[in-house]
C-alpha cells in the first residue's frame, strides 16, 4: 500500500530546476534566426490617429500594423472590444499601434517613430462615464422594509485604487512560424485563452495554432488576459517575417501597458439594531475598467456577490456597475473584484461597531452566516460555511478582545476583517467552460494532461497528489505533462481559485476510472498485457446548483472558503508611518492537499494584501501611470513583513477532490480592512487604501484638530 | 576580456559597458540569472562578486575583470539551500529564486533571523511572503 | 532594456592622474563609480551622455583614515565599508546609520559616497550626514586641489561647484563635538528612497541638515540657532517652515514633508539615546 499522497508535504514535482537556475523562463529560450519585436504605443489618452512617420531606414525591418492582421483585429475575450492594434482611434495611453521587428537590438531600439495624433477630450471619471461596460442588480427581500426596521442606518464610502500584479517576471512570448501555422511559447495562466485569441486574430483553424506554457514567474491574473494581446503581436511579426519572433517586456512597459485591478467606489447604506443584527444593506459599486471590457464584467460579478460580506441579512439591494475610462484597461487580480468589496463591507462594519459601541468581533459573530442561512443572492449554505469557526478560531489566538482593551490609549491597534471567496467560476461559469482534464496510461507510466499551469502555486504537485492517491499509485510515479495546447484538452484557465476543486475533481474523476479498468493491476503491468489509453472527463455541475443569471439570483458558487485576518498595528507618532507588527490568519479550505503549499498561498496573497492596504499606489497623470518603476511603485520587502501565523482549518465540500476548495485567492481579500479597522482602533479613521503615511497625517490631524 | 564565472575562465566579447547579468545569460549562457527590473530594485539579478552579493544589472561587465563572480549554477546543485528551498517551500514561481539563494549564500553560516530579513532585503518576493524563505534558510543553516 | 551601447565609450584610466587628464583632454565624459544610480538611466535609454569615466579601479580613491585629527574617506568608499569601518562607527557614527539605510546588501556593497555626493539627489541619504558634520570635499583636477566645504558644494537642483574637470576624490571630517543623530524616513521599510532625511548633532551649538525638503539637501542654520539659542521647540519649528521649501512629488506631499520635518525636529531634540531612534 504506497504512502498517501494527500494531505502530505510530498517534494514538489517543479522544484529542482527552479533552485539550480535550470528551469527555463521565456527570456532563457533560444532560437535560431529570431526577430525581436518592439511595440510602439500611443502617448495620449484619446485622440485619432492622423499621420506615422517612420524616422529609420526600414531595410532589415519587418514593421507590422493592423493592416497586416489575417483575421479579425480583435484580441478575443468576452466583448471583443479591444483592437490588437489601433486603427486610427486611441483609447488609452500606450495603446499598441505598431510593431517593429528586427535581429538586432540595438538597430530596433534606435528606430524612431513619429505618431501625430489628433487629441480629444479624454475621461478618467469612472462616475462622469457614460459608457457602462456591465451592470449588475443583486435584490434580496424588500429594502424599504429593512431600513424601517432598523434602529440606526449608517451610512459610508470607501475607495480602492489600482493595484499592479508586480511577478516578478514581466510578460514575454516567442512565436514561431511553424507546419503551415503558429507556435506560441509564452509565460502565461492560460494556454487556451490564447490559443482562442490567436485563431480570431490570425484567422487560424484550432489545429494550425500551438500555444505552449514556459515556466511562468508569476502571475496573479496579471497573466489571464493579457498574454493574449503579446502573443498576437508576437505572432504577426512571425507570421509576416516567416522567422521566430521575441517580444519580452521590460517592466516599464509592462506597468504602463498592462492590466490592473479595478479601482473601485463603494457606498454602503446600512440598518442596523442596537444589538448590532443587521436589518439591511443598500449597497452601490463603481468600478473603473479602464479603454476596453477585457473581463470587467466578470471581476464586477464576483465582486457584487461578495459585496455584502459573510453576513446573514434578510434585506440586500446591491448595484454595481464598471464603466469605461481613458486608461489603459483594467483586468484580472488574485480576488478579482473581491478584495475591493470586502474591502468596504468590512471596514462598514468597525464603523458600525463604533457607532453601536459593540466590539467587532461581537458585532460579527451575531451576524455570520451559519449553516443553514441564505446568502445575497438567496444560496442556502450547507455544513461547509466555517465563518463562526474561522471567526472564534482566530479571537481566540490573538486574544482579540483582550488585546483590544489593553492597547487602548497606545500608538497600536488591532484590528480583524472576516471574508469568505467563491471557488470556480460564478453560476453557470462553469458548465459554459466546460472544462476538460485527461490522464493518459503510457509505457512511462500514468500521465495528468491539463491545461492548468504552474505559476508558482504547485499545480503540478497538487494534481499529482490528487490522481496519485485516488489510483493507489506512489506520487512519484505520476507524470504531469506541460501546458501545451497540442497535448492537453482545454481545462479552462488558471483561475478563479478552480484548479484544485474543479480541475482537480476532473482529475479524481479520471484516476476513479483508470482504477477500476486497471483492475489491480500496477499501471506498467496493464501496460505490458494490454496497452495504452487515454480517459478524458468533462466538467459536470454538482447536482441541485441553480442560478439565474438574469435575476442573479440562487447558488453562485458550488463552495466558498471562510477566513478571518487579525492584525496589528504600529502607528509612528512621528512619521505617521503604520507598521504591522502581528499577523494571524484562520482560513478554511476543504481540505489542504499540500500543507505547506496551502501555507504559501496563504502567506504570499496576505502580504499581497498588506501591500494592498499601506503601500501599493498607482499614480495615474493624465492618464499615464507615472511611477511606472520598481523604485517608485512599492511592494512590500523583508523587513516590511510582519511574522505570519497562518492556521488552516478543513471541513469538507462534498464535490470537492478529497473535500477540497479553492485558496488561491481569498487570502488577498482580507488584510487591508483588518489593517484600517487595526487603524480605526489606533484613532486612525481612514476610509480609503492604501494608507500612507500622509493619509494617516490627515486623520490624525483631525482628531486632535 | 577575461572573466572568472563560477571557477571557470571565460573570454567575453561585450561592451565594456554591458550589464554583466547580459554578459552572464547570453554570452556565458547561465540563464540561471534573471532581469525582473533593470534598476537593481528586485535582487533577481543576484549574483556574488568576490563572495558580495551584487545587482549583475548594476554592474558593467568592465568592472567584473579581474574578479570571482559566483552565479547560482556555480552551485552545487545539492547545496543545502538548494534542496531546503524545496522542501520548505521556499520558491514558488522561482524567478527571484536564484537571487534570493545567492543572496542567502552569503549570508554566513548561522543567521538569525534578523540578520536574514536585513540580508534579504534587497531581494523582492511576491509569491510567498517570505515566511517560506525565512524558514528555508534556517534549515539550511542547521546541516 | 532600451539602451544602447553603440557609440558610447568607456574610458578606463589605470591612475588617478590619467583619469584627471583624460577629463581635462578629452572631455566632456562622466564618470561612473559603483554604477547604482547613472547606470540605471543609460539602460533605460534616458541618459544623453556617450562618454563615460571609468572610476572603479582607482584605488587612490579609497580608503579610510584618520589624518591629522581629520577622519578622510575617499569618494570610493563604499556603503558596505563605510559600516563595518570601526574608526567610522566611532567618529562619524550618523554616516555608519545612513550606510545601513540605503538600498538592500547588493546595492550598499556597490554605491559610493562620492556617487552620492556627484549624483546630487536631493534625497541622498548621506548628504545631511556630511553637511551636518562640516564635511569638506575634496576636488582634484588636472591644475590641482581645492577644498570646499559640503555647505557651499551645492548651488542649485543637482548642480555644484565642480568642473567637469574636477573630480571628487575624498572627505574630509573635522571632529564632530556631540551626540550624532540621524533619521531616513522612506517608502517603506528598506530599499526606499527618503521622503525626508535627517541628520543632527546634538550639542550647546546643535548642527541640524535635512534632505528632501527643497531643490539640495539643507542646513539649517536658522533653526540651529533658534534651538542652540534656547528659544522653544514651537519657535524653533516655526524657524524651520521658512527655512525649509519641500514640494509635492511622486512619493509624498509638501504638506507631509512639513509636518514630519517639525516633528523629526522634535524628536532629534528631545532625544537622549544616539542615531536612528526607534530600531
Amino acid at each position: 500500500m504506497p504512502k498517501r499522497a494527500v494531505g502530505r508535504n510530498v517534494r514538489r514535482k517543479e522544484g529542482g530546476d527552479k533552485v539550480t537556475g535550470r528551469a527555463r523562463y521565456v527570456d532563457d529560450l533560444r532560437f535560431e534566426d529570431i526577430l525581436y519585436v518592439r511595440t510602439i504605443r500611443s502617448t495620449v489618452p484619446a485622440g485619432e490617429i492622423v499621420d506615422i512617420r517612420y524616422g529609420f531606414d526600414r531595410a532589415g525591418f519587418t514593421v507590422v500594423d493592423h493592416r497586416d492582421i489575417p483575421g479579425r483585429n480583435v484580441v478575443a475575450l468576452i466583448e471583443d472590444d479591444q483592437p490588437s492594434l489601433v486603427e486610427f482611434r486611441v483609447r488609452h495611453v500606450a495603446e499598441p499601434i505598431l510593431l517593429l521587428a528586427h535581429s538586432d537590438r540595438t538597430t530596433l531600439a534606435e528606430a524612431r517613430v513619429s505618431i501625430a495624433c489628433r487629441e480629444t477630450t479624454p475621461n478618467f471619471d469612472p462616475e462622469r462615464s457614460d459608457t457602462c461596460f456591465k451592470s449588475i442588480a443583486i435584490e434580496k427581500g424588500e429594502i424599504e422594509r429593512g431600513m424601517a426596521e432598523a434602529d440606526l442606518i449608517v451610512e459610508g464610502e470607501y475607495r480602492t485604487g489600482h493595484q499592479e500584479q508586480l511577478y516578478i517576471e514581466p510578460n514575454g512570448v516567442i512565436a514561431v512560424p511553424e507546419n503551415g501555422g503558429i507556435t506560441v511559447y509564452g509565460s502565461l495562466q492560460c494556454p487556451y485563452y490564447v490559443h482562442r485569441a490567436l485563431m480570431v486574430l490570425l484567422g487560424l483553424p484550432a489545429e494550425k495554432v500551438r500555444v505552449v506554457q514556459t515556466e511562468t514567474g508569476g502571475g496573479f491574473g496579471g497573466k489571464e488576459e493579457y498574454p493574449s494581446m503579446i502573443a498576437g503581436h508576437a505572432a504577426l511579426v512571425a507570421m509576416k517575417s516567416g522567422r521566430p519572433a521575441k517580444l519580452i517586456y521590460d517592466r516599464v512597459e509592462d506597468m504602463l501597458a498592462t492590466t490592473k485591478r479595478h479601482p473601485a467606489i463603494v457606498r454602503h447604506r446600512t440598518g442596523v439594531k442596537k444589538d448590532g443584527r443587521l436589518t439591511a444593506m443598500e449597497i452601490d459599486v463603481v468600478l473603473d475598467g479602464g479603454a476596453y471590457a477585457t473581463l470587467s464584467s466578470v471581476v464586477l460579478s464576483r465582486g457584487m456577490i461578495h459585496a455584502a460580506g459573510p453576513y446573514r441579512c434578510d434585506h440586500v439591494r446591491a448595484r454595481g456597475r464598471v464603466m469605461m475610462t481613458n486608461t489603459p484597461p483594467n483586468g484580472a487580480f488574485r480576488g478579482f473584484g473581491a478584495p475591493q468589496t470586502q474591502f468596504a463591507v468590512e471596514v462598514h462594519m468597525d464603523a458600525i461597531a463604533d457607532r453601536l459601541g459593540i466590539d467587532p468581533l461581537k458585532l460579527r459573530e451575531r451576524n455570520a452566516l451559519r449553516p443553514g442561512d441564505t446568502t445575497a443572492t438567496g444560496q442556502k449554505l450547507g455544513r461547509d460555511c466555517s465563518a463562526l469557526q474561522v471567526l472564534r478560531e482566530a479571537g481566540r489566538r490573538t486574544s482579540f478582545s483582550r488585546r483590544r482593551k489593553a492597547l487602548e490609549g497606545t500608538n497600536r491597534g488591532i484590528g480583524l476583517s472576516l471574508f469568505f471567496h467563491g471557488s470556480g467560476f460564478t453560476g453557470g461559469g462553469e458548465v459554459k467552460l466546460a472544462s476538460r482534464a485527461s490522464l493518459a496510461l503510457t509505457g512511462r507510466g500514468v500521465q495528468v494532461r491539463v491545461a492548468s499551469t504552474e505559476i508558482g502555486q504547485g499545480t503540478r504537485t497538487m494534481h499529482a497528489q490528487i490522481v496519485a492517491e485516488t489510483l493507489g499509485v506512489p506520487y512519484d510515479q505520476i507524470d504531469v505533462s506541460a501546458a501545451d495546447t497540442s497535448i492537453v484538452p482545454d481545462s479552462g484557465p488558471t483561475v478563479a481559485s478552480r484548479t484544485c476543486m474543479i480541475v482537480g475533481r476532473l482529475l479524481q474523476r479520471c484516476a476513479e476510472e483508470m482504477r477500476a479498468r486497471l483492475g489491480g493491476l500496477t499501471p506498467s503491468a496493464y501496460f505490458r498485457k494490454h496497452g495504452g489509453f487515454v480517459i478524458t472527463k468533462q466538467y459536470e455541475p454538482p447536482p441541485g446548483l441553480a442560478w439565474n443569471e438574469d435575476a442573479y439570483r440562487g447558488d453562485a458558487y458550488g463552495s466558498y472558503g471562510w477566513a478571518c485576518d487579525v492584525v496589528e498595528v504600529e502607528v509612528d507618532p512621528v512619521t505617521y508611518q503604520a507598521t504591522p507588527v502581528a499577523f494571524t490568519t484562520v482560513h478554511e479550505i476543504g481540505r489542504a492537499i499540500h500543507p505547506l503549499l496551502a501555507a504559501g498561498q496563504i502567506e504570499g496573497g496576505s502580504l499581497q494584501g498588506l501591500g494592498y492596504a499601506l503601500l501599493e499606489e498607482v499614480v495615474m497623470r493624465d492618464g499615464r501611470m507615472a511611477n511606472a518603476q520598481l523604485t517608485n511603485y512599492i511592494i512590500p520587502t523583508t523587513l516590511d513583513t510582519p511574522p505570519m501565523e497562518v492556521r488552516i482549518l478543513e471541513r469538507p465540500y462534498q464535490h470537492g477532490p478529497f473535500g477540497a476548495k479553492g485558496v488561491g485567492e481569498m487570502p488577498i481579500d482580507g488584510p487591508a480592512p483588518a489593517v484600517v479597522n487595526a487603524l480605526r482602533h489606533a484613532g486612525v479613521v481612514l476610509s480609503e487604501i492604501p494608507a500612507t503615511p500622509e493619509k494617516i497625517m490627515k486623520g490624525t490631524m483631525k482628531r486632535s484638530g | 576580456m577575461r572573466l572568472t564565472v563560477n571557477r571557470r575562465t571565460v573570454v567575453v566579447k561585450a561592451h565594456p559597458l554591458t550589464r554583466l547579468l547580459d554578459v552572464l545569460r547570453e554570452e556565458c549562457g547561465l540563464t540561471g540569472t534573471k532581469e525582473g527590473c533593470g534598476e537593481g530594485e528586485c535582487g533577481a539579478c543576484t549574483v556574488l562578486i568576490d563572495g558580495q552579493p551584487v545587482n549583475s544589472c548594476l554592474v558593467p561587465v568592465a568592472h567584473a575583470r579581474g574578479t570571482r563572480i559566483t552565479t547560482i549554477e556555480g552551485l552545487a546543485g545539492s547545496h543545502p539551500l538548494q534542496r531546503a528551498f524545496v522542501e520548505q517551500g521556499g520558491a514558488q514561481c522561482g524567478i527571484c529564486t536564484p537571487g534570493m539563494i545567492m543572496a542567502a549564500a552569503a549570508l554566513g553560516p548561522h543567521p538569525t533571523l534578523e540578520e536574514i530579513r536585513t540580508g534579504l532585503a534587497g531581494n523582492l518576493c511576491r509569491c510567498t511572503g517570505y515566511t517560506a524563505i525565512y524558514r528555508s534558510i534556517q534549515r539550511a543553516s542547521r546541516r | 532594456m532600451q539602451g544602447t551601447l553603440r557609440g558610447r565609450d568607456l574610458l578606463q584610466p589605470r591612475s588617478l592622474a590619467d583619469a584627471l587628464k583624460m577629463l581635462r583632454n578629452e572631455g566632456p565624459l562622466v564618470p561612473l563609480a559603483g554604477c547604482t544610480d547613472l547606470y540605471v538611466s543609460l539602460n533605460f535609454g534616458t541618459l544623453k551622455a556617450t562618454r563615460f569615466l571609468d572610476l572603479w579601479n582607482l584605488d587612490a580613491l579609497r580608503g579610510i583614515e584618520l589624518r591629522g585629527g581629520a577622519l578622510r574617506i575617499g569618494a570610493l568608499t563604499t556603503y558596505t565599508e563605510i559600516r563595518r569601518s570601526a574608526t567610522i562607527r566611532r567618529r562619524l557614527p550618523m554616516l555608519a546609520a545612513a550606510a545601513r539605510e540605503i538600498g538592500g546588501v547588493q546595492i550598499q556593497n556597490r554605491g559610493t559616497i562620492g556617487g552620492n555626493v556627484a549624483n546630487a539627489s536631493p534625497a541622498g541619504d548621506t548628504l545631511p550626514v556630511l553637511l551636518a558634520a562640516d564635511a569638506v570635499v575634496v576636488l582634484r583636477s588636472a591644475a590641482g586641489v581645492r577644498r570646499v566645504p559640503m555647505t557651499s558644494f551645492y548651488t542649485g537642483y543637482r548642480q555644484s561647484v565642480a568642473t567637469p574637470e574636477e573630480l571628487i576624490v575624498a572627505f574630509e571630517i573635522p571632529p564632530v563635538r556631540g551626540r550624532q543623530w540621524f533619521r531616513k524616513v522612506g517608502t517603506r521599510a528598506a530599499q526606499a528612497i527618503a521622503k525626508i532625511v535627517v541628520a543632527g548633532v546634538q550639542d550647546r551649538e546643535p548642527r541640524l541638515a535635512m534632505g528632501s525638503v527643497g531643490p539640495v539637501p539643507l542646513r539649517l542654520w536658522q533653526t540651529e540657532r533658534a534651538l542652540g539659542s534656547g528659544a522653544s521647540l514651537a519657535e524653533a519649528q516655526q524657524t524651520l517652515q521658512r527655512e525649509i521649501a519641500p514640494i509635492d512629488d511622486l512619493r509624498s506631499t509638501a504638506e507631509y514633508r512639513r509636518q514630519v520635518a517639525a516633528n523629526l525636529v522634535a524628536q532629534f531634540w528631545n532625544s537622549r539615546s544616539g542615531t536612528t531612534p526607534g530600531r
